[in-house]
C-alpha cells in the first residue's frame, strides 16, 4: 500500500492546493489589512475584487493584452479604493462597530448590485495570464498556470510585506492602524492611511480577482463569494489580526482541502468545503486567536 | 518683551456637552519650563489637548507667531509641538526603534535626523539594546522614557508632558525630571509639563500655572508658589 503511493500525484495536488490558496491569501490580506484599521471584516472585499476583474474584462474586450489590462486594473482599483474609503467609510470612521460592519454589507450589495448593471449577467470568461502548458520539474507535470498563480501571490506578498517592513510609510500604516490617536501625535495623517489601506487592499483584491477568473471557464458576478469564505476562514486559521497567519492559513486551507478531496473518498468535491471548516473549527477551539494570532500585550 | 513661543487667551474646551475648560490663558516663553499644576479634574491634562487639538477647543493658541487653534493634531505636531500624552502614546505593537524613527515621521532632515538619534541613544543608552524589543513589554518606567526620546527625536519647539510620573516609582520619576532639567539647560528645550507631584513640578519649572475647575486661579514664579499659603496647603501637603 505504502509503496504503491503516487508521490507524483501528491506533488501535483499540494501544487495545485497552494495555487488557490495563494489566490485566497491576497483577499485575505485585503481583509487583514482593513480588519486592523477600523476592527471589522469588509464583506464587500470579494464584489470589489469582482468588480476590478470586470473591468480588466472590459479593458481586454477592447483591445488591451491581458498583462496590460492587469496593471492598469491595479491601478484603478487603488484609486477606487481609496476613493470608497473616502466616501462611504470615512463618514463612520468614529461610529460604533456595528456600524461599519452593516456600511461594508451595504457596499457588498452596492458593488454586486453596480457590475450587475454595468455588465450583463451572461456568462463570460478572461483569458489566461499563463501559458496552460505543463512543465516537467524532477519528474512531475505541473501546470505553468498554476506555478504562476503561486509565484504572483507570494510576489505581491513579499512586496507588500517590504512596504509594511521597510519604508518609512509602511511604518506610518502600521502605526495608524493599531494606534490613530497617539499616531496623529507623532504628525500622522491618521485619516488618509486608513484610505491607502483601502486603496492597497482593494488593488490585492483585483490581483486574486484577474488570477482567479482564467482558470475558470466562465465567470459571471457569483466569482469572488467563494474566495472571500475561504479567504475570511483562511484568516481565521491564521489568526484574523495576522498578516502573516492569514497567509499561512489561507495556503494551508488551499493544499488541504485539495488533498481532503483527492484522498478521501467520501469527501469528494462536495464535502472538501465543511470538512475544511470543521478542521478550522477544532483549530479554534485549542487556539482562539487563531495559529499566530496573539492577544495584544501591554504594560501598564 | 519678545512675544512668547506659546500663547494662550481664554481658551475653552469641551468633551460633547462638557465644558472642561473655561477660558485658561497662559504663556510658555522660549527655554523656560513651565509647570500647570491643581487637583484632579480641574482641566490640566486638557489644557495639553486644546494645545495640540486633541480636544475640541475655542479661543487664541497662538505658538510661534501662528494661530494653532483651529489644526488638527497632525498639524500641531509638525510645527514642532510634541505631546507626550497620559499613558505616554506608546506604539506598543511596534518596537522600540520602530517608535523612536516615528518621533521623526514629519521631519525630512535625513542626516540631522540620524544625528539626533545618536545624541538621544547617548542619553537614553538602554534603548539601544531594546531596540527591537516590542515597547508594549517595556516596564511603565522605560516607556515614559521612551515616549520622551520619540519626542525629542521631533526635534521639538515646545514639548507637551503630560503627568510623566503617573504610576512609577519615585526613583524613575527623578530620573524623568533630572533628564528633563538637564535637556533644557543643556539644549535649551521649552517644555510645558502637567503634574500631580507640586514638589517636583516646582523643583523644576521656574513658573507655573495652579488650575481650579478649568480656570486659571494662580500663576506666578515657583518660589513665590511654594511660599504661597494656599498652595503649600493644597498641593505641597505641608
Amino acid at each position: 500500500m505504502i509503496l504503491a503511493f503516487d508521490w507524483t500525484q501528491l506533488a501535483q495536488q499540494t501544487v495545485i492546493g497552494l495555487s488557490s490558496g495563494g489566490l485566497w491569501a491576497l483577499l485575505a490580506l485585503a481583509l487583514v489589512l482593513i480588519y486592523r484599521s477600523t476592527g471589522v471584516i469588509n464583506f464587500a472585499q470579494g464584489e470589489m475584487a469582482m468588480f476590478s476583474t470586470f473591468i480588466a474584462w472590459s479593458l481586454i474586450h477592447h483591445g488591451l493584452s491581458y498583462w496590460e489590462a492587469f496593471f492598469l486594473t491595479l491601478a484603478i482599483s487603488f484609486v477606487g479604493g481609496v476613493a470608497l474609503e473616502r466616501v462611504v467609510i470615512r463618514p463612520v470612521e468614529r461610529a460604533p462597530v456595528l456600524t461599519v460592519v452593516i456600511v461594508t454589507l451595504g457596499l457588498f450589495f452596492l458593488v454586486d448590485g453596480a457590475a450587475r448593471w454595468f455588465w450583463s449577467s451572461e456568462t463570460r470568461s478572461l483569458p489566461n495570464a499563463f501559458s496552460t502548458r505543463p512543465i516537467t520539474v524532477a519528474g512531475v507535470a505541473f501546470s505553468i498556470q498554476d506555478l504562476g498563480n503561486i509565484a504572483v501571490s507570494l510576489g505581491v506578498v513579499a512586496l507588500l510585506f517590504a512596504l509594511f517592513q521597510f519604508t518609512k510609510l509602511g511604518l506610518a500604516l502600521r502605526a495608524a492602524a493599531v494606534n490613530p490617536e497617539e499616531s496623529r501625535l507623532l504628525g500622522i495623517r491618521v485619516s488618509w492611511m486608513l484610505a491607502l489601506g483601502w486603496g492597497l487592499a482593494a488593488a490585492m483584491g483585483a490581483v486574486s480577482g484577474m488570477l482567479t477568473a482564467p482558470a475558470l471557464a466562465s465567470f459571471d458576478q457569483n466569482l469572488m463569494q467563494p474566495v472571500l469564505l475561504y479567504a475570511f476562514a483562511g484568516a481565521v486559521l491564521g489568526g484574523i489580526s495576522s498578516p502573516f497567519g492569514a497567509v499561512v492559513g489561507t495556503l494551508l486551507l488551499g493544499v488541504f482541502v485539495n488533498l481532503i478531496g483527492t484522498y478521501v473518498d467520501w469527501i469528494g468535491t462536495d464535502l472538501r468545503l465543511p470538512a475544511a471548516f470543521a478542521v478550522i473549527l477544532g483549530v479554534l477551539l485549542v487556539r482562539p486567536a487563531g495559529l499566530f494570532g496573539r492577544a495584544s500585550v501591554r504594560r501598564v | 518683551m519678545a512675544e512668547p513661543l506659546l500663547a494662550l487667551e481664554g481658551v475653552e474646551a469641551r468633551y460633547g456637552p462638557v465644558k472642561a475648560l473655561h477660558g485658561v490663558s497662559l504663556t510658555v516663553g522660549e527655554g523656560e519650563i513651565v509647570a500647570v499644576l491643581g487637583a484632579n479634574g480641574a482641566g490640566k491634562t486638557t489644557t495639553l489637548r486644546a494645545i495640540s487639538g486633541t480636544v475640541r477647543r475655542s479661543g487664541a493658541i497662538r505658538f510661534a507667531g501662528k494661530s494653532i487653534a483651529g489644526r488638527p493634531p497632525e498639524a500641531v505636531a509638525r510645527l514642532g509641538i510634541a505631546h507626550v500624552p497620559e499613558g505616554r502614546g506608546t506604539l506598543s505593537e511596534l518596537s522600540v526603534g520602530e517608535n523612536l524613527r516615528l518621533g521623526a515621521y514629519s521631519r525630512r532632515d535625513r542626516a540631522a535626523i540620524r544625528e539626533d538619534e545618536e545624541r538621544i541613544l547617548a542619553d537614553f543608552p538602554w534603548l539601544e539594546e531594546r531596540r527591537n524589543q516590542r515597547a508594549g513589554t517595556l516596564s511603565g518606567g522605560e516607556q515614559q522614557m521612551l515616549a520622551l526620546a520619540r519626542a525629542l527625536m521631533l526635534r521639538p519647539r515646545l514639548v507637551l508632558l503630560d503627568e510623566p510620573s503617573l504610576g512609577l516609582a519615585p526613583r524613575v520619576v527623578a530620573d524623568i525630571f533630572r533628564i528633563v532639567g538637564e535637556l533644557n539647560e543643556r539644549e535649551g528645550m521649552t517644555v510645558l509639563v502637567v503634574e500631580q507631584n507640586a514638589i517636583l513640578a516646582l523643583e523644576a519649572a521656574s513658573r507655573a500655572y495652579v488650575l481650579e475647575v478649568g480656570r486659571v486661579a494662580l500663576e506666578g514664579g515657583s518660589e513665590m508658589l511654594r511660599r504661597n499659603e494656599s498652595v503649600r496647603k493644597s498641593y505641597l501637603g505641608y
